[in-house]
């Protein structure tokens, strides 16, 4: 019997209340029928074979119910039910969207093994935080570290694939061997590279999608030879799909191979250092030992190395800060849309279950006890919750991935981001918190207090206390869209900013395209320039086209390629504080690209090896050594040969909009020494056209197929798109803050709206009295208002402090925009105040309305 | 209370325990174990209800008002102080009347295809 009274627990308790006595008799009853010696066995096992289905029965029937009920209300009040389910999902949806792409980008561990320990070395000068070492610098710091298990180093290149199908341009990074062991991935195929390799014959090691793609996932690759460039390469290894290092684009790796010559200068800087940390041995440990090495290496090379200091960052670190602040800003404007959301729906829903009060007081009279509604209450807000965060999950399912664009390129991780579950269970439960302790609390509060003053017509449900939830919900809710909006703001400035900045050239009608010459074949500048003479005049006769040109690299795509220079006659010495960024051109380059020829003549033809040596600087260039004069025919020496100068022309902003770009130095392409400075020699084609650029592309393509079968065309792009490029993952950031912040609004807006006329309703007598006694239209009018604009200027004001500090935080992302941008704020806060008084306008005219014989008679 | 045709028929056809409950209930007003030792008794013991399917159909029968519970007890001998007694409503007995037609009008059409039943 006891067993059977502590089962009854299972019932829901309303029903055991009713029912549980007769069920404790019934089974008593029929227990006695049971004899013998198992009886007591038997009765047990009957009263758990009794209760427990039928108990789980009972709740699903009430479920049931109470579901059907659910349904029925909600689809009395459309509206309110729409507006629940869609904030709900907007919430959740930005929410787990937003924090899936933060952890994607800023905190899952990298595919390798203990990524913790990995860290970037970079050289420090003036000017520059982050530059990759020179092999003489690399070469001694490993020799020199003891805080780390392994160092080692890489360089990017691309090189011409060609092979049984169209040849193709890839990217390569070239490795020192420790890096695989270093890393800690093993290959899916074959070996990686090893210490072995560096001295014996040309191997590579294939990316997975590069297998993929040529050689269509066949293992019997392993072993064979494939051109690179046009030099033969044994295929040793396939990498794992998830193996993206050192960026993902990368599509091969080859040995770096240091010959003493790469020894001989220190100033040529191209290699990245990678290094995993020694087992207990701290970040900060290993940068102090770093600092001293660099100090220790420019006591000895007092002028390669003058002020030159190691930086050591987790790989994880090494992001930019903008692409960090890209990503946080957007979890910033998730959280004010959860506020927003959690506030909206709070108000929503207190405002209906204070006007349900009256519908719960008539069924706790008519015998439904607290529990009962409670459970009829948490089922709605549960199937509202359900609802809302079903869209919100397919919100977040769909949304993360379109958000690839804001994770940057250099992140060595394959995979796309993707909605993460526990950021999509946080955000869910934390709705349902909302939902459930709005939902329900007032509701119950209002059925439990048995008076029946609920039951008379007119109540007025709500005292101070919903008052003050009332206003600070309303305060809440234009805060959280006022931060937005100010954000989003001074964001969409930032951008604007720089769309005017002025890159230094025309892009638009520019098509460019990228054929870079196999060193090996091409080592001589003679056949060079037979290539670009014959390219480039053909591409010249073509109809609508006014210039071609070939230059080292476009700007924006090659930031770097930085010389130090020494001018003539001066004592400076050729280091960081006087690079410059060295191009080589054909003639027509500056038409192309309709770069401002001040003062001079352009690169000609008739520039050669035969002729004297030149250059063309750009104007910060002449600015820097000659202020006042005219810096033709000065001479200075870069790259090892002295020029003189026979031209200047506008500067360009080749390190991108936000950043500073340093002086620009082109030198013809055919004054470029036989097999000097390789890496400069021209491999990108820009070719200006009246219009229709994107319609040469085939006729181009047919030009260079003509003059080398073997060379393959990449990257063809239009000049304008490549700048677009520049601000692609701002502009993407700035609208889907701006979506957020039009959503937030609006949301901000139905709450105001919602709580107002809620106010007014329960105003309904003091309106109508007030009106009874004279009081005008406009008074009346301007009650309800009032009082809904001065808790939206609390809340803009609170906004816009939140919103100063957030854009002090992401000062960089601002491109000198200042945090405290008058007309960004001004327009913020008119915005939210006209939305204010939008949302206030419709209950402050029902005030208006209100009829003093009715609403006395209500009462 | 008048006994809408429709009210009715969105009940039919009705669960074999109600039905079997209703039978109970049909010639006295009766508490659960009664009712559950009637149906025992008329079904020859093949349909044994238990304490929780009994009440589980009473409390659905009483919210779509079959049955009801009765305030006023039966002659003080059959009485049994603790227990709540059960009677067919009004609506409950055209219930059980028009599943009653439908069961019959099943078996007519039965017979008439010359179907017999197993047993005489």
């Amino acid at each position: 019997m006891r067993l059977y009274r502590a089962l009854l627990r299972l019932y829901p308790s309303g029903y055991r209340q009713e029912y549980g006595e007769e069920l404790l008799a019934t089974f008593v009853d029929k227990a006695r029928e049971r004899t013998g010696l198992l009886a007591p066995l038997r009765n047990a096992l009957a009263a758990a074979g009794d209760v427990v289905p039928n108990a789980l029965l009972v709740h699903a029937d009430l479920l049931h119910q109470d579901l059907r009920h659910a349904v029925r209300s909600l689809a009395r009040t459309p509206g309110f039910a729409l507006t629940v389910v869609l904030v709900v999902a907007l919430g959740v949806g930005a929410n787990t969207a937003a924090f899936s792409l933060a952890d994607f980008v800023l905190l899952r561990p990298l595919p390798f093994r203990e990524p913790d320990r990995l860290v970037k070395l970079w050289q420090a000068t003036p000017g520059y935080g982050r530059f990759q070492l020179s092999p003489a610098n690399y070469r001694d710091w490993r020799a020199a570290a003891r805080s780390f298990e392994g160092i080692a180093g890489y360089t990017n290149r691309q090189a011409n694939l060609v092979g049984t199908s169209e040849p193709e341009r890839l990217e390569i990074a070239r490795a020192t061997p420790e890096l695989f062991g270093l890393l800690g991935v093993p290959p899916l195929l074959g070996r990686v590279v090893s210490p072995a390799d560096s001295a014996a014959g040309q191997v590579t090691v294939l990316g997975y999608a590069l297998w993929q793609r040529r050689f269509g996932g066949d293992p019997r690759v392993l072993g064979s030879t494939v051109r690179l460039d046009g030099e033969p390469h044994t295929v040793i290894g396939v990498m794992p799909p998830t193996f993206r290092f050192p960026s993902r684009e990368t599509d091969a790796w080859t040995p770096l191979i240091f010959t003493p010559d790469d020894y001989l200068d220190r100033n040529d800087n191209y290699i990245y250092g990678i290094a995993r940390l020694g087992g207990g041995i701290s970040l900060s440990r290993a940068s102090a030992e770093m600092e001293t090495i660099a100090r220790n290496l420019e006591r000895q090379f007092p002028e390669e190395n003058k002020d030159t200091r190691a930086v050591v960052l987790g790989l994880r670190d090494d992001l930019s800060e903008g692409s960090r602040l890209l990503v946080l800003a957007l979890c910033g404007a998730a959280l004010c849309i959860l506020l927003l959301a959690c506030a909206n729906l709070a108000s929503l829903l207190l405002v209906r279950a204070t006007g349900r009060a009256r519908e719960l007081a008539v069924r706790a009279a008519l015998g439904a006890g607290p529990e009962r509604l409670v459970r009829q209450l948490v089922t709605e807000s549960l199937a509202l919750a359900a609802l809302g965060g079903g869209l919100g999950v397919a919100i977040a399912l769909v949304g993360t991935p379109l958000l690839g664009r804001l994770v940057p390129a250099t992140l060595p991780v394959t995979d796309e981001p993707s909605a993460n579950l526990p950021m999509l269970i946080a955000a869910v439960m934390l709705t349902v918190l909302t939902g459930l302790s709005f939902g329900v609390g007032p509701a119950v509060a209002a059925a439990r207090s048995r008076s029946f003053d609920a039951l008379r017509d007119g109540a007025r449900a709500g005292g101070g206390r919903t008052r003050r939830v009332r206003a600070g919900l309303i305060v809440t809710e234009v805060a959280a869209s006022a931060a937005l909006l100010v954000s989003s703001g001074l964001l969409l400035r930032a951008v604007d900013r720089l769309h005017s900045v002025d890159p230094g050239f025309r892009a638009e009608n520019v098509l460019t395209l990228s054929t870079a010459l196999p060193w090996a074949k091409y080592l001589l500048t003679e056949r060079r320039e037979q290539f670009y003479d014959r390219v480039l005049a053909e591409v010249r006769a073509l109809p609508g086209v006014e210039s071609a040109a070939y230059v080292t690299g476009l700007p924006m795509r090659l930031r770097g390629g930085i010389f130090p220079v020494a001018i003539a006659g001066e004592a400076r010495v050729a280091d960081a504080t006087n690079s410059v960024g060295l191009r080589a051109v054909t003639p027509q380059y500056f038409t192309a690209l309709d770069i401002p020829l001040r003062e001079g003549r352009d690169v000609g033809e008739r520039d050669t090896r035969r002729t004297p040596l030149v250059a063309v600087v750009s104007r910060s260039f002449a600015q820097r050594y000659w202020p006042d004069r005219s810096p033709i025919g000065m001479r200075f020496t870069v790259a090892g040969e002295e020029r003189s100068i026979v031209g200047v022309v506008g500067d360009v902003r080749t390190r991108g909009l936000e950043r500073q770009s340093e002086p620009q130095v082109y030198i013809p392409s055919a004054q470029m020494a036989d097999s000097a400075i390789m890496f400069y020699a021209p491999k990108d084609l820009v070719v200006r056209s009246g219009s229709a650029e994107a319609a040469l592309l085939p006729a181009v393509r047919r030009i260079i197929g003509a003059a080398d079968a073997e060379q393959p065309i990449s990257d063809a792009r239009l000049l304008s798109e490549i700048v677009a490029d520049e601000t692609a993952p701002r502009v993407t950031q700035v609208r889907l803050l701006g979506a957020l912040s039009g959503i937030a609004l609006l949301i901000a807006g139905l709450g105001i709206h919602g709580l107002l006329a809620f106010a007014v309703s329960r105003r309904t007598r003091e309106l109508g009295v007030r009106r009874a006694l004279g009081e005008a239209t406009g008074s009346l009018v301007g009650r309800v208002l009032r009082e809904g604009l001065l808790l939206s200027l609390v809340g803009v004001a609170l906004g816009i402090a939140a919103a100063y500090l957030a854009a002090r935080a992401m000062g960089a992302l601002l491109a000198g925009v200042a945090p405290a941008d008058p007309a960004t704020l001004v327009a913020a806060a008119a915005l939210c105040l006209a939305t204010a008084l939008l949302g206030g306008l419709r209950p402050a005219i029902r005030a208006a309305r209100v009829d003093p014989v009715v609403a006395l008679r209500e009462e | 209370m008048t006994t809408d045709r429709a009210d009715v028929e969105s009940l039919l056809p009705l669960p074999p325990a109600t039905f079997h409950i209703l039978l109970a209930l049909a010639d006295q007003d009766r508490h659960g174990y009664a009712i559950i030792q009637d149906i025992e008794a008329r079904t020859s013991g093949e349909l044994r209800l238990s304490a929780g399917t009994l009440y589980r159909s009473i409390a659905r029968m009483v919210e779509q008002g079959l049955i009801a519970e009765v305030t006023r007890r039966p002659p003080a001998a059959a009485d049994d102080g603790r227990r709540r007694y059960y009677r067919v409503t009004p609506f409950g007995r055209a219930v059980a009347r028009a599943e009653m037609g439908r069961l019959a009008q099943l078996v007519r059409l039965a017979r008439a295809r010359g179907l017999t039943p197993e047993t005489a």
